[in-house]
């Protein structure tokens, strides 16, 4: 089982959340967030005044899936997150030993 | 002499008004501090009220409406706590008691402008003791040197060398308080941040308003009370109030249009706090000539306040002062403004003189040009010198620990939002389980 965690531009929530839906994804969760990447932060003006804003505001999506569907949740997620401009941000896998449904105590893929 | 009820009525009314001024200044102010400080701006506006309160009715009349020592400030025994001032001691119709409620309402507000200045990071008991202090030695002889026009003679004339020495030796045109209420506390706010220093990340973090609504709310309450600040200086329910209330709406609205767009050229975008930002510039401006215009030039004063003031307040940035909310750029320039161009377009049909523009010639100008220089320095070296003073005996600035973690809770043990529940003592699920680190019983004083 992987973990799947991207980190996307606030707007492109919705369309990230339809395609996961869509691929057969079945639960998800989201956090907003502060980051940067090589984009760096931004300036912005206010009252006449330049200021640097070092964190940008973004989603994260956190997805449990099973080893096979991995490298497709990747490209679903990529895709619907995609503009092509700048700050575009990133998805990536991380290995899970274990996973527990609370409600029923089922292990592992069953979990999922 | 008998009271006229008509014009007791409405200075009566225009105190509460100008009360209002004060919770509303707070409310401004504290839209504009970040949401760790919104607390501890809100309770410098409302010290003020308590204490400038309290030292009015103790002796703050008997120095500014005692009788004269010079024209510098006034002292008469009998005001001590308003002793002699009857329900019955009446002067012109109007109750004494009436004109002192009215007036202490005005040097509340003026020591609570200067706070927007000293932003998150000044001890509330040094703040509390250089308001009393100021008020004492700059706000007291100050108003007397403005707003005391001199003993009143059968003739319906002052008597001379019975008044404050600017509004009777000088005879410069202050008519609701550019010079006595706003340059006077833009001076002293500028000379309270240069001793108190800068907050810590001013300049690199945005340090932007946290509630921009109660900001509006704040804003909103000002300019409804302005009207008893201008149009109640009138003392009288007359056409003098009424050429002040229509001067003052007039101008305010056009500070307010010449504010944002300033900012949209400037910037890229008209600002919510820049159209409040707009108002209040355009209100200080119209303060001290709103009885000696005419409403086109009461508009043309708004115009350029509204853009003089909104060029102003990056001065800060560039000259490296934290004046955290713009007092000086707001209330000081807006303060010059009104009171230098009233030099300029003074009509002379309803000021009595006219200003160089109106075919005065230049010597109102020049008057104007004495008063706001003297005010504006008295001010600002008094008010050097008292936080010199405060700041060796007891220190000015909280610990930049407490400044980090918010003023709010470390000066006064509360924060202005329960919204999260670790570390804030909200009714959040984790507060519920026990997660939240509790809030001290007893706060230490620093």
């Amino acid at each position: 089982m992987r973990l799947v965690t991207g980190i996307v531009k606030p707007f492109k929530l919705d369309d990230v959340k339809t395609a996961l839906e869509s691929f057969g994804v079945q639960g998800m969760t989201v956090s907003e967030v502060q980051g940067f990447g090589r984009q760096r932060g931004h300036t912005e003006v206010y009252r006449g005044a330049e200021y640097t804003v070092a964190f940008v505001p973004k989603v994260r999506i956190e997805v449990l899936v099973d080893d096979a569907d991995v490298a497709d949740v990747l490209e679903v997620m990529a895709k619907a997150a995609h503009t092509g401009s700048i700050g575009d941000g990133k998805v990536w896998s991380t290995p899970v030993d274990e996973v527990v449904r609370v409600r029923t105590g089922e292990r592992g893929v069953e979990a999922l | 002499m008998e009271i006229d009820s008509g014009n007791t009525a409405w200075v009566l009314t225009s105190a509460a008004l100008v009360l209002l001024m004060t919770p509303g200044l707070a409310l401004f102010y504290g839209g504009m501090a970040r949401s760790k400080s919104v607390l501890n701006m809100l309770m410098m506006s409302f010290s003020a009220l308590g204490i400038i309160s309290v030292l009015w009715v103790l002796y703050g009349y008997a120095i500014a409406f005692g009788a004269t020592r010079g024209g510098l400030f006034g002292f008469t025994g009998g005001l001590l706590g308003l002793d002699d001032l009857a329900p019955d001691t009446v002067t012109a119709g109007l109750p004494d008691l009436a004109f002192a409620g009215f007036q202490l309402m005005f040097a509340v507000i003026t020591v609570a402008l200067i706070s927007g200045a000293v932003a998150d990071r000044m001890k509330f008991g040094s703040w509390v003791v250089f308001a009393a202090l100021w008020a004492t030695l700059v706000y007291f002889p100050v108003a007397h040197w403005v707003f005391n026009f001199g003993v009143l003679q059968d003739d319906g004339s002052f008597a001379d060398g019975t008044g404050g020495w600017i509004v009777q030796r000088l005879g410069a045109i202050d008519f609701a308080g550019g010079t006595a209420v706003h340059i006077n506390a833009g001076a002293a706010a500028l000379a309270l941040v240069l001793v108190l220093g800068k907050r810590k990340g001013f300049g690199r973090e945005p340090m932007r308003p946290h509630n921009l609504p109660l900001v509006m709310l704040g804003a909103g309450l000002l300019w409804f009370g302005w009207f008893g600040f201008n149009a109640g200086s009138a003392l009288g329910a007359n056409g003098t109030a009424a050429l002040a209330l229509v001067n003052t709406q007039v101008a305010t609205a056009a500070a307010l249009l010449a504010w944002i767009g300033t900012e949209r050229l400037r910037d890229g975008h008209a600002t919510t706090l820049g159209a409040a930002s707009g108002a209040v510039a355009g209100l200080v401006a119209i303060t001290p000539a709103c009885a000696a215009v005419k409403p086109v030039g009461a508009l043309v004063i708004g115009l350029v306040a509204g853009g003089a003031c909104a060029l102003a307040v990056t001065l800060k940035h560039r000259l490296g002062y934290d004046d955290s909310l713009d007092v000086v750029g707001v209330h000081l320039v807006g303060g010059l403004v009104g009171t230098l161009m009233i030099g300029l377009v003074a009509s002379e049909s309803v000021a009595g003189r006219a200003g160089l523009l109106l075919g005065g010639g230049g010597g109102l100008l020049a008057d104007q040009a004495v008063a706001a220089v003297a005010v504006c320095l008295y001010s600002f070296v008094v008010a050097l010198l008292l936080a010199f003073a405060v700041k060796a005996v007891m220190g000015l600035r909280v610990s930049e620990e407490d400044e980090i973690t918010g003023i709010d809770q470390t000066a006064h043990a509360e924060s202005g939002y329960e919204l999260t529940g670790i570390g804030a003592g909200g009714s959040s699920m984790l507060a519920a389980a026990g997660a939240a680190t509790a809030r001290p019983s007893s706060v230490e004083v620093h």
